[in-house]
């Protein structure tokens, strides 16, 4: 595994096993509920609605009794080849931090939505709609993470915020690495079967930068040269054949 | 957008954009001011001054 | 009534009726500033884009109504700089249509440009792009040049408007107008080379984005193919609509303005522009499609599901593109006045195809394979900012038309005779 040239040396990625997750989509709630996402009155418009975590169905085609489906969750790949970075003409997402986080700024952000149209992944969503917070449910925002208004683009950030916790704690400590559990995203946090981890990807203590290395990881879309950081493992066949597209012949099953 | 506010980096593209832009900006600019200061020579009558002038010195135009 | 203000030795229609006229474009205008407050107002909920279709009909019409423009610069080029450089004869015919294709331009961009302060989700911070400038996104780049382009055009549509009869009395005015037009072949080399990287920088817009295998194109250096056909397409269809605008105006006004030997000139460039065009659009597609497509694990037809099928690209390059470059380059076919209207008319309509095709069709198709394929149509707020654009730009040609000097050749094809004489200064003529 190459490694990338961020400022220290480390990349956050994600590993998401798909032979575990169920589709709850815990996940899904516990992101919202972390990063102030708003909400439309009517949520059933799922082109329009902002869900940073998506949830993918996925199956295999056939009919009973040899269906099977999978749930694909799917928050932004934070690429270290991002397809959105160099098209925003304001720069407001940038992807040279430290870690390898793909950064949005709201602020900065007019809402010219070229990056949603380049990611490919459908990973960024644009906010259609005055953001709404249901009577009550107000007092729960985070006042780490800042709202967005009508008009811009929000994405998964890897719950930043959380990062920056961490790591204001470690240098009141003294010092400067993060230890694997300090910083770990809602979603990985939240889901009930442990289906997502979540650490430096450059770092051969933690967890993942072992898991990527199994013959049943995989990327999405790998082909199109974004390298994303955020791996799926499947030991079914088919579920590796619907993460990029190929020609006749050119799949191998890992069998 | 210019090279005294915060955040300018002088990297090779933003000399090649922003060297070409201030150059065609430049050039307009020029042209525009062309147009207004030939227009107030005629319109004060220093037209006719500074044609001879011109003639017989070429530097006294500025 | 406003006789004093209409140009030397022509007619025009009386103001009641040229009031009437003005009220049927004005009502779209004001569908468009409706739509356009409702945005502002409500969001950009209002159109029926959403996170599939982050581009929409706005972005379509932008592309178009710029490639369209792209009569006022290549006209000013082939004018101002080839024709002061080389003699070339059909650079005099140019000279007859040279104003109405700078307010054609002028029209076109500032619609654009107004369009696109609705379409951006923040409009108050659209100076960003300016102020905070990413210069490896192609769509700085391009917001730089089409705003400092309408500076450009602004500065050449100034001396026309200048040179309206009263204003012209105005010394002040006269002089600077005139100086202004002195300077015309540096503004009309600003104005290429700005058209040149917008132009080129739309279509790079598309190609340079490579989550997108449909869009995503291979080129030269930092520039994809799309940028260099953009410039080809949009230097094809530009003369076209400056040709099919005058031969409009020609139909609505009831009179001839400019020799039919002048629109011909128009054709013939179109005609072999677009045929080139054609071909090496026919190049990139078969180079794309053995060579993008295939290293993105696709093939030729995956792109072709959906409601948007094999028949647009047919549509686009076969009935729109390869029909009309030939009646255009055929002497014998656009010699009949017919058939180059329609040769025109077709030429701007595979233009504009090709513009929606990258815009929309390249947001319909799925990259990941488990996604879906998505269709889209625009709301009434949409095209009511989109029709009223067009109203804007009647409106705009149609007071040029009444009040400025922009046919040259236009008293000389129609004579104003008084009782046998030939008159000279006349203005108004009430025809009811």
């Amino acid at each position: 595994m190459k490694k990338k040239g961020t400022a220290n040396g480390v990349r956050y990625g994600m590993v998401i096993d798909l032979d575990k997750c169920t589709g709850c989509g815990t996940c899904i709630v516990a992101c919202s509920a972390e990063n102030n996402v708003s909400v439309l009155y009517d949520e059933s418009d799922k082109t329009r609605n902002i869900n940073w975590l998506k949830i993918y169905v996925l199956s295999n085609g056939k009919a009973f009794p040899h269906t099977e489906v999978v749930y694909l969750p799917r928050p932004c790949m934070q690429c270290d080849h991002p397809p959105c970075v160099p098209v925003c003409p304001t720069t407001a997402t940038t992807n040279d931090s430290a870690e390898g986080i793909v950064s949005q700024i709201y602020t900065r952000c007019i809402g010219c939505r070229y990056c949603v149209a380049a990611c490919p992944y459908h990973a960024r969503d644009f906010n259609w709609f005055d953001p709404k917070f249901p009577e009550g449910m107000d007092r729960y925002l985070s006042p780490e993470v800042s709202p967005r208004m009508r008009g811009v683009v929000e994405k998964c950030s890897f719950c930043h915020h959380r990062l920056m916790r961490a790591k204001s704690k470690a240098y009141y400590e003294g010092r400067r690495d993060l230890k694997e559990d300090e910083y770990i995203p809602a979603c990985a946090e939240a889901c009930p079967v442990g289906a997502i981890s979540f650490g430096d990807l450059n770092n051969p203590k933690h967890k993942v930068s072992e898991l990527i290395k199994s013959p049943s990881a995989f990327r999405l879309l790998e082909r199109l040269g974004t390298e994303p950081k955020v791996y799926y493992m499947s030991t079914k066949d088919w579920v590796r054949r619907m993460a990029d597209n190929y020609l006749q012949g050119e799949f191998k099953p890992k069998g | 957008m210019f090279p005294f506010v915060f955040e300018w980096g002088w990297d090779v593209g933003r000399l090649i954009f922003m060297g070409l832009l201030y150059m065609v900006l430049g050039a307009i600019g020029f042209g525009l001011l062309y147009a207004f200061v030939m227009t107030w020579l005629k319109l004060t009558g220093r037209d006719r001054l500074y044609e001879r002038l011109w003639l017989r010195f070429p530097f006294t135009l500025w | 009534m406003d006789a004093a203000f209409v140009p030397n030795a022509v007619q025009r229609c009386s103001l009641r009726t040229f009031a009437l006229w003005m009220l049927v474009w004005l009502a779209l205008v004001v569908w468009g500033l409706v739509s356009a407050f409702l945005c502002f107002y409500k969001g950009l909920n209002q159109t029926n884009m959403n996170h599939y279709f982050a581009f929409g009909l706005w972005i379509v019409f932008d592309l178009s109504l710029i490639a369209l423009g792209a009569g006022a610069f290549f006209t000013g080029f082939l004018t101002h700089i080839i024709g002061n450089v080389f003699i070339y004869p059909f650079v005099k015919s140019l000279k007859a249509i040279i104003k109405p294709a700078v307010v054609i331009g002028f029209i076109c961009y500032s619609a654009a440009i107004a369009m696109l302060g609705v379409d951006i989700g923040q409009p108050l911070r659209g100076w960003f792009i300016f102020w905070h400038a990413n210069v490896h996104s192609m769509l700085t780049e391009v917001s730089f040049c089409i705003t400092v382009y309408l500076g450009v055009l602004t500065i050449e549509y100034l001396p026309i408007i200048l040179s309206n009869r009263k204003l012209k009395e105005v010394p002040e005015l006269n002089i600077f107008g005139n100086n202004l037009h002195h300077m015309v072949a540096l503004f009309a080399a600003a104005g290429t080379f700005l058209s040149f990287f917008h132009q080129g920088s739309l279509g790079g817009m598309f190609g340079v984005l490579f989550g997108r295998p449909f869009a995503f194109r291979e080129g030269f250096l930092i520039w994809p193919w799309t940028f260099f056909l953009f410039i080809h397409s949009s230097i094809a269809a530009g003369p076209s609509f400056t040709l099919l605008c005058v031969w409009i105006a020609q139909k609505a006004t009831g009179k001839k303005l400019v020799k039919d030997s002048v629109l011909i000139v128009l054709a013939k460039i179109s005609g072999w522009l677009l045929a080139t065009y054609i071909v090496l659009k026919i190049m990139d597609t078969v180079g794309w499609a053995y060579g993008v497509v295939p290293k993105a694990g696709l093939s030729f037809i995956d792109f072709y599901q959906g409601t948007y099928g094999v028949w647009l690209m047919v549509a686009e390059i076969g009935v729109f593109g390869i029909i009309p470059a030939i009646i255009l380059i055929t002497p014998s076919l656009r010699e009949r006045s017919g058939l180059v209207i329609i040769g025109a008319a077709m030429n701007v309509t595979g233009i504009v195809l090709n513009r929606f095709v990258f815009a929309i069709q390249t947001l319909a198709i799925p990259v990941m394979p488990f996604d879906t394929f998505m269709s889209y149509i625009p709301t009434w707020q949409e095209w009511g900012i989109a029709l009223g654009s067009i109203g804007y730009g009647i409106m705009v040609f149609s007071l040029s038309y009444r009040y400025l000097p922009l046919f040259p050749q236009e008293a000389e094809l129609n004579p104003v005779t008084v009782l046998g004489k030939g008159v000279t200064d006349f203005g108004v003529v009430k025809r009811g």
